[in-house]
């Protein structure tokens, strides 16, 4: 991974501006956690909606795999947790300090080892179906881990968990959760920038242009998908069990497995920033949320008409979304030469036309 | 769950003429709005997943109608002329846009319009679950084990009827030809003169009509939420993807068997789990085709 001077003084930006943040305004630490909640599940989405063209609408399962898997490990090391969950939260037995950070961390990372496997596992059901199966598969599985989720018992069934309490201080948590949000994202980033730059970007890529010839080339196409799901999955399954800590309260329909909201977030998030580019995800998550966060309580109960008439209106007619609209007005911005000798054979007259008149 | 099963085979056999009537109400009006899934997918290539949202904002029409006084057999025709006016508008403002692209596109716009349609009908009528109470009589037979109401079995005469009526003017109008024409070579259909962007908008606010005179009969025999469509878009799915597209009676005999495999994993595993097993059932079946496919290393596309 050679960073450019470009992208080094970005990164430079982002790290100032991301620790400046909660220290100038300490109100919104929270949102600024979602923040990068909504950064890492656009861009791991994107891995495989972007980069392979296996669009899901069920990577929001891992996040809620994470979530739960976490919760148990956290509960399970120092307690009973069918008893535990049976209370409904009236009981909350204590855990000191040590108890309280080993547990999270351990169950941080059994979370996302949880989820990988999950997905590793799904990959062999669901990696045969193509364009809208899979989307609908994949919509299937988030639906269904919600609604059974919902009936086991050992969890709290529909009830929920309530998680352990935080034991240090209130204005010291909130930093503390924004700092695990950021760094997963940040991890994330590099760990696909770094990918995309291997020949696993170039094996995935094939894979969204042509599958078949792909694999007529010799390319082991479903281990690829696998891998790059479970990739895409640790991470959900992380930010997820991050994500219950944050919030306290656990529960299968809303909180666990929000099909209609964070699960259709992230896939308008990165189409609205631009699929299959590094930053567009990223972009298009920082919009969104910042968007969702300023308007959200002006519109006096119409919001989700609002979320829905957005997500429409991207789809419909901006689905190049904002890197793919800059790629195409200033080629040169990205260091794509464009032949104009080429330019008849584009699919589309109109982007020709645009893009080979002079900037 | 095995004592459930026990009530089944020896306690009380009656249990499943029960089941078996209500699995044959519910195929019925997944039938309906199964068969517009199947027509929107044929003609136009589009996977419509507002499929549920405009069965249940049709039932919310009859609803809303049933507080003025209007009876939802009165209803019905009103309810499929005003959807019929909603989905030529959807189409106009959206369909029309993704139909050329991406199939993803357009499942993911639906998607939208599906989201969008729960929050309007969540704010107007409110997250209640509502019904229709039509004060028609319940007959009881085989010593009262067995409950057919009068109103379900009405419903089931309507579906009949409108199915008879959809199926003629698929076959015998000239609108019918030209839309199966469609289905069967858009380009060629164009090129013959058939206004293909008119047979489209036609399609889609015929599926927007049939859902809509679906959801009126739910309204009147089960429940109403604006959360619920989800569900029915499933089952639409998993009919649609059983059945084959442009298989009329695969549809029709998928919705039946769909309706009593609810009915059944209900009553066994209990109310909690329907939705689950609905949409296992839908999973089920994808994977089944994948295998089968797979025997000549194909893919489910």
């Amino acid at each position: 991974m050679n960073l450019t001077r470009r992208s080094l003084y970005l990164y430079l930006a982002i790290l100032v501006a991301s620790i400046l943040g909660p220290i100038l305004f300490p109100a919104y630490v929270q949102q600024m956690a979602v923040l990068w909640v909504m950064v890492l599940m656009a861009s791991s989405w994107d891995i495989l909606g972007g980069q392979m063209g296996y669009n899901s609408l069920g990577n929001i399962t891992f996040f809620g795999v994470g979530m739960y898997v976490c919760a148990i490990v956290q509960i399970a090391q120092f307690h009973d947790v069918a008893i535990y969950t049976a209370a409904f939260g009236e009981i909350l037995p204590e855990f000191t300090r040590t108890q309280y950070y080993v547990g999270l961390f351990l169950g941080i990372f059994a979370g996302g080892i949880a989820a990988a496997l999950l997905s590793y596992v799904l990959g062999f059901i669901v990696f045969g179906l193509r364009g809208p199966y899979f989307a609908i598969g994949t919509l299937g599985i988030a639906i269904a881990a919600g609604q059974l989720t919902a009936t086991i018992e050992y969890v709290g069934a529909g009830g929920g968990i309530s998680m352990p309490f935080f034991p240090d201080d209130i204005n010291f948590r909130g930093i503390f959760f924004y700092s695990l949000c950021f760094i997963l994202a940040a991890s994330l980033h590099f760990v696909v920038r770094w990918m995309y730059s291997t020949q696993f970007g170039l094996a995935i890529n094939a894979i969204r242009d042509d599958e078949d010839k792909a694999e007529a080339m010799g390319i082991p196409t479903l281990q690829y998908k696998q891998i790059g799901w479970a990739v895409a999955a640790f991470f959900m399954g992380c930010m997820g069990a991050v994500f219950g800590n944050i919030v306290s309260f656990i529960e299968p329909i809303e909180v666990a497995f929000p099909v209609v909201t964070f699960g259709i977030f992230m896939v308008a998030m990165a189409l609205l920033g631009g699929k299959g580019t590094l930053w567009g995800p990223v972009l298009g998550a920082v919009i969104f949320h910042v968007v969702k966060e300023t308007t959200w309580t002006y519109l006096l109960g119409w919001q989700w008409v609002a979320l829905g008439m957005i997500l429409i209106l991207n789809i419909v007619y901006f689905q190049e979304g904002i890197m793919g609209w800059l790629m195409r007005k200033y080629p040169e911005w990205f260091g794509i030469t464009v032949d104009p000798s080429k330019m008849a054979s584009d699919t589309t007259p109109s982007a020709a036309a645009k893009a080979g008149s002079p900037a | 769950m095995l004592f459930n099963i026990q009530i089944l085979l020896s306690l009380a056999p009656i249990t499943n003429v029960q089941l078996l009537l209500d699995g044959i109400f519910i195929g019925a009006v997944l039938a309906l709005s199964a068969y517009g899934l199947a027509l929107v997918w044929g003609v136009m290539n589009v996977k419509n997943l507002a499929q549920g949202d405009f069965v249940i904002l049709g039932g919310y029409l009859a609803f809303a109608m049933f507080q003025y006084g209007i009876h939802p057999v009165v209803a019905l025709p009103i309810v499929a002329v005003i959807m019929f006016g909603l989905g030529w508008a959807v189409y106009v403002l959206m369909i029309r846009r993704v139909i050329a692209q991406d199939m993803f596109v357009s499942l993911l716009a639906t998607f939208g319009l599906s989201i969008l349609l729960q929050q309007v009908m969540n704010l107007i009528f409110g997250p209640e679950v509502q019904t229709i109470d039509s004060h028609l009589p319940n007959y009881q037979v085989f010593d009262r084990a067995v409950t057919v109401p009068l109103v379900k079995v009405m419903s089931l005469g309507m579906v009949c009827a409108l199915a008879v009526a959809v199926v003629i003017f698929m076959r015998k109008s000239r609108m019918g030809q030209a839309i199966r024409a469609t289905a069967q070579d858009s380009r060629a259909a164009r090129v013959l003169g058939v206004d293909t962007d008119k047979i489209f908008g036609f399609t889609f606010a015929l599926n927007a009509a049939i859902c809509g005179t679906a959801g009126v009969l739910v309204s009147i025999i089960w429940v109403l939420q604006p959360f619920y469509g989800i569900v029915y878009s499933v089952r639409c799915f998993a009919i649609v993807t059983a059945a084959g597209l442009g298989n009329l009676p695969g549809v029709i005999g998928a919705a039946f068997g769909l309706g009593l495999m609810e009915q059944y994993s209900g009553f066994v595993f209990g109310a909690e789990y329907q939705v689950a097993s609905t949409v296992l059932l839908l999973l089920a079946i994808l994977i089944w085709r994948q295998i089968q496919l797979a025997r000549t290393r194909e893919v489910v596309r």
